[in-house]
């Protein structure tokens, strides 16, 4: 039995040298295979005698099976070795930037206006649009603003016509929703409104939400608790808002909502003037007036209104210090959002 | 409303700070818009006086003045004023004295001659607008008192910004009476005594517009001293409320506008002929007002006017001719109500705006005329003399305002406010407030509204007072509670926002541009339109409204080419105004690109942006739909765009839309060196759209034949892909144009389309000879229709 070790040595040998898959095959198929060296000391069994065939026979297929083992390992090694190969060859630049189109932004006055729209609509608000070029009954007159109305002088109205302007504020679309609909109401009324004047810190056209709840039972602590809400939600933080008694036509009582400076805390700064406190919207319960143009019983509804200026809430949200910047359309300004 | 604090104090004197007492009215609902020093910060400023007056040896223009009035005795002080003489009162800064700006005042040599401190100009110690020369102070000013003492000047002016319904406010007689409610104090005016007559003369006053005024009250005063000096004391309040002094009458008439909110009138009696008559206008009358402007009047505008011509525009401005001059000697004053709606809105018709006017069209007190008379009348006595007639007071009750009585029920406080008060504190707070309790019962009170309060008529009025006192901020913050509907919502219904979304994924920016632009580019973007044009337009670049989104986009493309952004891509939404029977508003989506095709990238190519990207980001908004096979693109033709490249975009027979590139000419204009291509979609249009329902999916094999055809080089690949639809048969489950090409190798007239057609059955496999019919059909149909033929 010299012949089987020295051959399985030599196998072994063999398999470990293999440098490919093919090469490696190679060796089975001389000592393996059917013809193989190894596969051919079975034949000589024959040979021997029935006492001795078995334990002979035995041997060679451990050598055999010793050789298979051998070549297998080597076969994954090698494998993997390719497969290594290959990766290392496919390597490429992850670092250099993705091909194709860049997503672009909504402007940040649309920004701000879905973002109010969300949180009423999460609170059961429908959003409802009106016209812009509106007649003056809409934006004065059923509002409790008649002609002449000293009110009117706070309003530098765009004319188109006599009779005709562009909004001045979206409380119009209040009153063409309380035409088509009964109470009670949730609504809020986003769009562009106009007003003659214009400088750094006005646009001729800017945007507006109105806001509209008429229900049974609707106070002005509702009215107070709904815009406390909202400007927590807006500004995600705990900012103190007050109300000041102020006029408008159509609501009665009506309130400025302020909220406390958000770029000094209160303590008086330039973006506030001074005072600690900022501007952000006016507000107030429904006027019986207003209810009576819309064929509302005042005795049995009640609600409140309230209008937000969103380029001031973008303003304050983003800090963007300059309201023209809205209406460029510069794309490093769009870019940012 | 201006006023000092001093002044407000004298009337109410609250235990607070100026700031406290500015921040209290404010959150009273009379918002304090400025406190402000009513002079600039000096010290070491006496009262002095010239006791010598020489000139300077050296200096034409100096002089070498003796003054008293420091405590060491006489000073000697160069001084530059022309005016400077002996006898005069003057501001004098001592040696160590310090000025507004933080200026010292040093001992100085002026040309050789030594001078120990400075006489000032009312602008060197900002206490007014007097720069011509020394300030000389009344005579009896006390020499050697500090300025600052003597003129009050520890002091501050309130600037108050009333809202419209606030007329009441408009008097520190009115903030103070707010005041003293806020903080349950005493109020307590000058003391207003009845001045006797001394004479029996008065004119007669006929009311004949009975409406527009009910109530005049007039007073003759006869031998006034128009020379007189207006006291300082009144000077300096007329000051810190705005106003100048003029002449004494005047000022006394502002004084008493300033103090109770009543709009008086002095006319030169010597100037009227007859009696006063309080009328309309004629039209086309004329009148020149004090300011000298000289108006033809309006049918409509009140007038006060004599027995032969208009005097004066009733409540808004006195008249040129019968005013008070240096000559005047003998005067009418004038107190009446004319009614807010006599005056609205007329002073804005001849483009006016007076302390009067603002008054009078927002309401003033009915019942203040007689008192404010006898208020003028003392002051004026006090100062120019003269000899008064009686009080004349003419009164038509029925045109009066009607008395205002209102009914407040105990439940609406607290259904409307969401606050429990007390009865006692609600009638406390309305009394104090000048309501007076009329009447009483289960449910609630009857008040009557006070003359001075025009904005209170109704419940609701009462309910924000109530509030308003109270404190808007102690009125808790609660939710309210609704009852929730799930709202229908179709679902065919195409939301914006996902349209918007689809144009930001494929690298568009969302633009707003205004909604009025210049009539120039409203005439290039769309010339046959006669846009909708503002009466009184902020410029003549947004002065009329726009009939198309490009116009702004375009704007905006040439602003961002001008800071270096050579590679734009934008789009909006909003309202075009499209004029006609009657005016269209209609929302549209509008885009534009413009410069390479791809972002600037280490792979890509340098291509610029052509019809079919943007095509491509159309039908990307019309997939949105669910029914894209319902739009058509098809050739036609746009003012502003190329002719040869652009297409209408219908739905069915309607034209939804347009995409083109700009007109070369019009891209000239605009001074863009490449093509832009634009959109424009009518977002109802495109809103529409079909909720989707699902079709079996086949199992069996689809196959494709490719088939390569010659046509005519006019023939639309829409027109070509129509027809070989119609003959395919069911089978045809996708037709694909994958090449297109015209040049080398084909005829000049011709060109080369590739289709790609898939064929799938349902139900079982398609055989060789199902297709190949299919097939054949096709070509022969576009060789009939097209001249096509196979390459």
């Amino acid at each position: 039995m010299q012949d089987l070790q020295s051959l399985t040595e030599q196998a072994m040998e063999l398999v470990e040298k293999a440098d490919g898959l093919a090469a490696l095959d190679q060796v089975r198929v001389d000592y393996l295979g059917k013809k193989g060296q190894l596969t051919a000391l079975l034949k000589g069994l024959g040979k021997l005698s029935a006492e001795e065939r078995p334990a002979a026979g035995a041997k060679i297929n451990e050598a055999k099976q010793q050789v298979q083992e051998k070549i297998n390992t080597r076969r994954t090694m090698l494998e993997q070795a390719a497969i290594n190969a290959k990766l290392a060859e496919e390597t490429i630049d992850v670092t250099l930037p993705g091909r194709g189109e860049e997503q672009g932004n909504a402007h940040p006055i649309t920004r701000t206006l879905k973002r109010v729209e969300e949180f009423f609509a999460g609170i059961g608000f429908s959003v409802e649009e009106g016209p812009e070029v509106e007649q003056d009954y809409y934006n004065f007159e059923a509002l409790n603003i008649p002609a002449h109305h000293p009110a009117r002088a706070m309003h530098d109205t765009f004319y188109v016509d006599p009779t005709t302007v562009l909004r001045t504020h979206t409380s119009s679309v209040q009153i063409r929703t309380m035409e088509k609909q009964s109470p009670p109401l949730r609504i809020i009324c986003p769009g562009r409104v106009y007003r003659c004047d214009s400088d750094v810190t006005h646009s001729p056209m800017f945007h507006q939400v109105e806001g509209l709840v008429i229900g049974e039972n609707i106070s002005f602590a509702h009215l107070k608790g709904t815009i406390d809400q909202f400007l927590r939600a807006f500004f995600e933080a705990e900012v103190p808002v007050r109300f000041r008694p102020s006029y408008f036509p159509f609501t009665e009582p009506s309130a400025e909502a302020d909220i406390q400076c958000t770029a000094c805390s209160g303590d008086g700064c330039r973006v506030c003037s001074g005072t600690g406190w900022l501007e952000i919207l006016g507000c107030g319960m429904v006027h019986p007036n207003v209810f009576a143009a819309c064929d509302i019983d005042s005795e049995k509804y009640s609600g409140f209104a309230f209008g937000i200026g969103i380029e001031r809430l973008a303003m304050l949200r983003y800090g963007v210090n300059d309201l023209r910047l809205f209406f460029d359309n510069d794309l490093r300004f769009l870019k940012q959002f | 409303m201006k006023l000092s604090n001093s002044w407000l104090r004298e009337w109410v004197n609250p235990e607070l700070t100026t700031q406290e007492l500015a921040d209290q009215i404010t959150m009273a609902g009379l918002e304090v818009d400025g406190v402000e020093k009513v002079a600039g910060d000096f010290s070491g400023v006496v009262v002095g006086e010239i006791v010598a007056c020489e000139q300077h040896p050296d200096a034409d223009k100096l002089r070498v003045c003796k003054v008293a009035g420091h405590p060491d005795g006489e000073m000697q002080v160069v001084c530059g004023a022309a005016n400077a003489r002996t006898g005069i009162k003057i501001p004098f800064a001592q040696v160590g004295a310090k000025l507004p700006g933080d200026f010292k005042i040093k001992k100085a040599k002026l040309r050789g001659v030594e001078s120990f401190g400075m006489l000032c100009a009312q602008t060197e110690l900002e206490l007014g607008e007097d720069n011509d020369g020394i300030w000389e102070l009344p005579e009896d000013a006390p020499t050697g008192t500090d300025l600052r003492d003597y003129l009050l000047l520890d002091d501050e002016t309130l600037e108050v910004d009333l809202t419209p319904n606030r007329s009441d406010c408009l008097g520190v007689a009115g903030i103070a009476r707010e005041v003293g409610v806020l903080n349950r104090c005493a109020v307590q005016g000058p003391e207003i005594a009845l001045v006797p007559q001394q004479i029996d003369e008065s004119l007669p006053v006929s009311l004949m517009a009975e409406a527009a005024c009910p109530r005049y009250v007039g007073r003759v005063i006869r031998d006034v001293d128009i020379k007189a000096q207006t006291p300082l004391w009144m000077r300096e309040r007329l000051r810190r409320s705005g106003l100048r002094s003029i002449d004494p009458v005047v000022d006394v008439t502002n004084y008493v506008l300033l103090e109770l909110g009543q709009p008086m009138h002095a006319f030169d009696l010597e100037k009227l002929s007859g009696g006063i008559k309080v009328r309309m206008a004629v039209a086309e009358e004329a009148l020149t007002l004090l300011d000298g402007q000289e108006v033809k009047l309006k049918e409509g505008t009140l007038v006060i006017a004599d027995e032969e011509k208009p005097l004066a525009m009733a409540g808004i401005m006195g008249g040129l001719d019968s005013s008070v001059t240096q000559g005047t000697q003998h005067i009418f004053l004038e107190s009446a109500f004319f009614s807010p709606l006599a005056i609205a809105g007329k002073a804005r018709a001849y483009g006016l705006h007076t302390d009067s006017s603002h008054r009078f069209e927002r309401g003033v007190d009915y019942h203040l005329q007689e008192k404010a008379v006898e208020r003028a009348t003392q002051l004026l006595l006090d100062i120019v003399g003269g000899q008064p007639g009686p009080v004349h007071v003419r009164e038509l009750t029925e045109t009066m305002p009607a008395e205002r009585h209102i009914t407040l029920r105990r439940a609406r406080v607290e259904l409307g406010l969401g606050i429990k008060l007390a009865d006692d504190e609600i009638v406390d707070i309305l009394t104090r407030l000048g309501l007076e309790k009329i009447d009483q019962d289960d449910e609630g009170w009857t008040f009557l509204a006070p003359s001075f309060r025009f904005d209170i008529a109704i419940e609701a009025d009462l309910l924000e007072e109530l509030a308003r006192v109270y404190g808007y901020n102690r009125i808790p913050s609660e939710s309210f509670t609704a009852e929730l509907e799930i709202a229908p919502r179709p679902e065919s219904l195409i939301a914006q926002d996902n349209l918007e979304q689809t144009l930001l994924g494929r690298g568009y920016y969302e633009a707003i541009t205004f909604s009025f632009i210049d009539s120039d580019s409203a005439a290039q973007f769309d010339p046959e339109a006669d846009p909708v044009a503002l009466q009184n337009p902020i410029s003549a670049e947004l002065a009329v409204m726009r009939t198309t989104l490009l116009a702004g986009l375009c704007k905006a493309l040439q602003y961002n080419l001008n800071r270096q952004q050579n590679r734009v891509r934008l789009f909006e939404t909003g309202l075009r105004f499209v004029p006609g029977a009657e005016l269209k508003q209609e929302q549209m989506i509008a885009g534009l690109a413009y410069g390479n095709r791809f972002v600037e990238n280490w792979t890509g190519s340098k291509d610029s942006v052509d019809f079919y990207d943007v095509k491509a980001d159309v039908e990307a908004l019309l997939a949105r739909t669910g029914v894209a096979d319902e739009f058509r693109f098809i050739a036609g033709q746009h003012p502003a765009l190329h002719p040869g490249q652009t297409a209408k975009i219908m739905r069915g027979d309607h034209e939804v839309g347009v995409i083109g590139a700009l007109h070369p000419q019009l891209q000239k204009k605009l001074d863009l060196p490449k093509s832009a291509f634009v959109f424009e979609l009518s977002l109802e249009a495109i809103g529409e759209g079909k909720a989707p329902a699902f079709r079996p999916l086949s199992k069996f094999p689809e196959v494709r034949r490719d088939l390569a055809l010659l046509i005519d080089a006019d023939v639309p690949a829409a027109s070509l892909v129509e027809a070989a639809v119609e003959v395919a048969g069911e089978t045809l489950m996708d037709l694909k144009i994958f090449d297109v090409y015209q040049g080398k190798g084909i005829d000049l007239n011709r060109k080369s389309v590739a289709l790609g057609l898939t064929f799938q059955h349902s139900s079982r496999t398609l055989n060789d000879d199902e297709i190949n019919a299919a097939v054949n059909a096709v070509v022969g149909k576009l060789e009939e229709k097209y001249n096509a033929s196979l390459r």
